[in-house]
This record gives structure tokens, sequence and C-alpha cells, in this order.
């Protein structure tokens, strides 16, 4: 136990190297699930304009497969 | 490189590489974590502070490789006209706005145990925070147009502007620094270079470098899609 | 060479008409200086210490309230367009408009700078060298703050934005700058970022000018 708490205290300076992991957790993951949360957003949004216009593989002038 | 230029076929790609690269930003995270936090050492002189430069030094790294990248992008839209070229510099920009929020974060904060304060004006967390500006200016611009191609050419002129400046700046700030060295040498010093402290550090770079290709290619899709939304949108305005 | 030296005399005739641009750059330059005795207390040793760096950092940012200006009248009255159809290359065109706006806005505050820097305590040896930077130095920033002026054209609050993308780029202008009045003094040796200011303003003449046609550019599409 008190071998768990000395790691976690980190020499009197865990506040410092905790805070910095956690700071970096903490962007990381806020602007992971931001930039997942847009791409199912306009991916979807994507899929019900497709739906809304059958008959139509891509929109007029977009660009054509190379 | 030009199998990459046809849009669709790299949203494709992207989504398909995707899930493998989040196993691999996972795995390398772990183990960079472990390294950092276990199996490293502390600091002789550093004490157990030393683990945050693990996360900080990765982080400042990445800052300005994102930059180079979204450089890149910007030149092989502007000289190029590489379809993908300003997809890429607005997708990586804000990525590497994150990466220099972190490496400042964790820089303030291995210098206040260290130093006694919350900042340190070092030559190289001063230009961390020149970069910053950077970023936030490039950001800006891209979102400052109604129309959004506009706004990816201006940020593309402004990022090419800021690479050109980034030696310059970076030159400039050594030179600040080192005129104005106050009688106590404040510098976030790296202790010496041993194989225990090249570990983690090459690892936990390795997962941050993992974490950007990863989100990238989120980004890039996303980046896509809304194009193709716009241009439906514009079809169907046109249609009546 | 004449339509360089054309474009140079309307733009300087319409900045004379209306002379209260330069007024209000100095307006401001004396007075943002004037508020850190305020701030910090009329100390002279203090003040002193500092002259060097705020007569820098306010003629900087005085030099950033004209800018927006440069090509922004122009702009909306159709008349940039017309430039841009003009046979002569638009870097040159733009180093016209740049040139005016050096001698209508920082002309006038470098007139002013030595007065700020006595009123701030600075020594009298260190208004030479204040002098020798500020020349150098300024026609940097109104290249730089040409590119910035450029590429906000057109956009939504672009006024706003100017500082953000153009005051890290003063960087390193601002730390040479500063750094000869220390050297003057200090007694150091001045030659070192006298030559480096020397050296940016060398660099920005060909490559602002480029950035900011390639801004022109795409404001104009």
């Amino acid at each position: 136990m008190s071998g768990i708490l000395r790691f976690l205290e980190m020499g009197g300076h865990g506040g410092f190297v905790w805070g910095a992991y956690a700071a970096v957790a903490l962007v990381l993951l806020v602007l992971g699930l931001i930039s997942w949360l847009d791409l199912k957003r306009s991916e979807g949004e994507l899929k019900r304009m497709e739906a809304r216009l059958p008959g139509r593989s891509r929109p007029v002038g977009a660009r054509n497969r190379a | 490189m030009h199998r990459f230029a046809n849009p669709a076929r790299f949203a494709q790609l992207a989504a398909a590489a995707t899930p493998w690269g989040v196993a691999l930003t996972a795995l390398l995270f772990v183990a960079g974590l472990a390294l950092a936090l276990f199996a490293s050492p502390p600091d002789y002189q550093q004490g157990e502070t030393v683990r945050i430069m693990y996360v900080h030094v990765p982080a400042a790294w990445m800052a300005m490789f994102v930059y180079v990248v979204v450089a890149a992008g910007s030149a092989s839209a502007l000289v190029w006209r590489h379809p993908l070229g300003d997809v890429i510099a607005r997708a990586a920009s804000p990525i590497g706005a994150c990466f220099t929020l972190m490496a400042l974060l964790t820089g303030s904060l291995w210098g206040k145990p260290i130093w006694g304060t919350w900042w340190v004006w070092d030559a190289r967390l001063t230009s961390v925070l020149v970069l910053f500006f950077l970023y936030l200016g490039h950001i800006a611009l891209l979102h400052a147009f109604d129309e959004p191609s506009r706004g990816a050419r201006a940020a593309a002129i402004l990022a090419l502007a800021g690479i050109v400046n980034l030696p310059i700046i970076k030159f400039s700030v050594d030179w600040w620094n080192t005129l104005h060295q106050p009688a106590s040498i404040s510098r976030l010093e790296r202790p010496a270079i041993d194989p225990s402290i090249l570990a983690p550090l090459l690892v936990m770079a390795g997962a941050y470098f993992a974490y950007f290709v990863t989100l990238l290619m989120v980004r890039v899709r996303t980046e896509l899609a809304s194009a193709k939304l716009r241009a439906f949108r514009a079809a169907l305005a046109a249609q009546g | 060479m004449t339509a360089f030296l054309a474009l140079l005399r309307r733009d300087l005739r319409l900045a004379l008409r209306q002379g209260s641009d330069a007024a209000l750059v100095i307006v401001f330059f004396v007075l943002a200086a004037v508020l850190y005795p305020f701030a910090i207390g009329p100390e002279p040793g203090l003040l002193e210490r500092i002259a060097g760096g705020v007569v820098w950092v306010t003629a900087l940012l005085a030099a950033l309230l004209s800018l927006e200006r440069l090509f922004l009248a122009d702009y909306q009255d159709g008349a940039l367009d017309l430039l841009a159809l003009a046979p002569e290359p638009a870097p040159l065109l733009i180093l016209a408009k740049v040139a005016a706006h050096w001698l209508t806005t920082a002309l006038p505050l470098m007139a002013a700078a030595p007065v700020v820097a006595l009123m701030l305590g600075a020594p009298a040896t260190s208004i030479a060298p204040l002098m020798a930077a500020l020349a150098l130095g300024t026609p940097s920033l109104s290249l730089i703050g040409a590119i910035g002026a450029a590429l906000t054209l057109g956009a939504r609050r672009g006024g706003v934005l100017v500082p953000l993308l153009v005051l890290p780029l003063y960087i390193p202008v601002l730390i040479f700058g500063a750094a000869a009045v220390e050297a003057g003094m200090s007694g150091a040796e001045l030659y070192p970022p006298l030559a480096i200011l020397a050296a940016l303003l060398l660099a920005a003449l060909p490559l602002a000018p480029l950035a900011a046609a390639a801004g022109l550019r795409n404001a104009l599409r």
C-alpha cells in the first residue's frame, strides 16, 4: 500500500506530474472525441443527402475518378 | 502520389485504416506510459518531475512537425494544385494547435517545481508560445471567409509565410534568450541522454505520431464529407 | 518604374489629403507610451530600463493601426481591380503602396520616437541607435504588415484578425530593434542587431510583396 502511495506522490511533486499527464490525456481525448463526433455527424448528413437524391451517385461538378 | 489525389479513394482508404491507427495508437500509449511512469528511474537532479519531460518534449516535437505538415499541404495546394493539400492543412492545424497547447501546459507544470514560477521564458518554451499564435492565426484565417476556398487559400499563404519565418523566429528567440540570460540560468534542462531516458521519450513520441496520423485521417474524412455536402447543397439550390 | 512612382505619388497625395491618419498614429503612439509610467510608477531607474522596449512595442502597435487601410479603400471602390489588370507586376505595385504607407506612418513615428524615449528617461546615447534601428526596422514592419492586410481583405472581421496574423511575425524585428537600443544604452556592440535588422529588411523586400500579391489575387477572385 505504501508503495502505491509513494508512487502516486512522485517524490512530493505528485500534483505536477499527474497534473501534466492529466492535461495531456484531457486534450487528446477531447480533441479525439470532438473530431469523431464531427465525422459521424457529417457522414450521417451525407448519407441522408444521398438518399434524398436517388439515381445520382455524386453531385454535378464533382471530380470524376482519375 | 497521384493515387491519393482522388479524394473519394483517399476517404475509403482512410476509413479502412482508421481502426488500425486507433489500435496502434493505444498500444504505443500503453507502452509509453509504462516506460515513462514505471520502468524508468527518477532523475538524479530533477527527481520524479523528469517524468513530465516524457509528455512535454514529444508534444513540442509534434507541434513543430505538424506545422511542417500544414505548410507542406499548403504548398502542394498553392503550387501544384493538389486537391488534398488544402484538406490536409485544414485538418492538421487544430491537431498541431492542441500539441502546442499540451507542450505549453506541461512545460509550465515542469518548470514550477524546478524554478518556482509557473512560466519560464526559456528559448524553447517561448518559441512554442509563438508557434501557438501562428496556429491560432492560421485557424482563424481558415474560418474568416464566407467562402471556404478563399479561407483555405489565404491560410495557405499564411502557413508558407509562417514556415519561412519559423527558423527566423527560433533564431531570434534563441538570441534574445542568451542576451537576457538572468543570473540563475532558467532553462528547462534535459538530463544527460541515457538509454533509460531515450526509450520512454521515443515511444511516447511514437504514440503522439500515431495519434496524429489517425486523427488526421478522421478529420480529413470529415472535411471531404463536408465538401461533398456543400456541393450537394449548391446543386440543390441551383436546381431551384 | 513610372507606374511605381505614379502609384506612390497617388497614394501619398491621398494620404496627405487625409492628414488625420498620420496624426492618429502619432497620438496613439505617444499616448500608449505615456501609459507605462502610470502603470508602473515614475521611478526614473525603472523607466529608463524599459524605455527602449516600450518605444518599440508601442511603435509596433501604432503601425498595426494603419495597416488595415493599406488596401481596404482601393478594394472597396474597385481601384484594386484596376491595379490588378495593370501590366506591371503586382508585387511592384504593392511595393509602391507599402512605400507610401511607410512614408506617411513610420516617418512621423520616427519623428516622435526620440521625444517619447527621452520622456521615459532613455539616455541621450541611446537615441541615435534607436533612430537607426527604427529606420531599418519600420520598413520591415510595413512590408510584413502588408501581408496581413492582403490576406484579410474580404474577410469578416478582417481588421481584428490582422494583429493576430502579423504580431508573431513582428517578433524578430522587435527583438533586434530593442536589442539595438539596449546596446546603445549599455555600450555594447551596435553592429550585430543592426546588421540583422538590415538582413531582415533585405529578406522582406522581395518576399513580402510576393505573399501580399498572392493574398490580393485571392481576395479579388
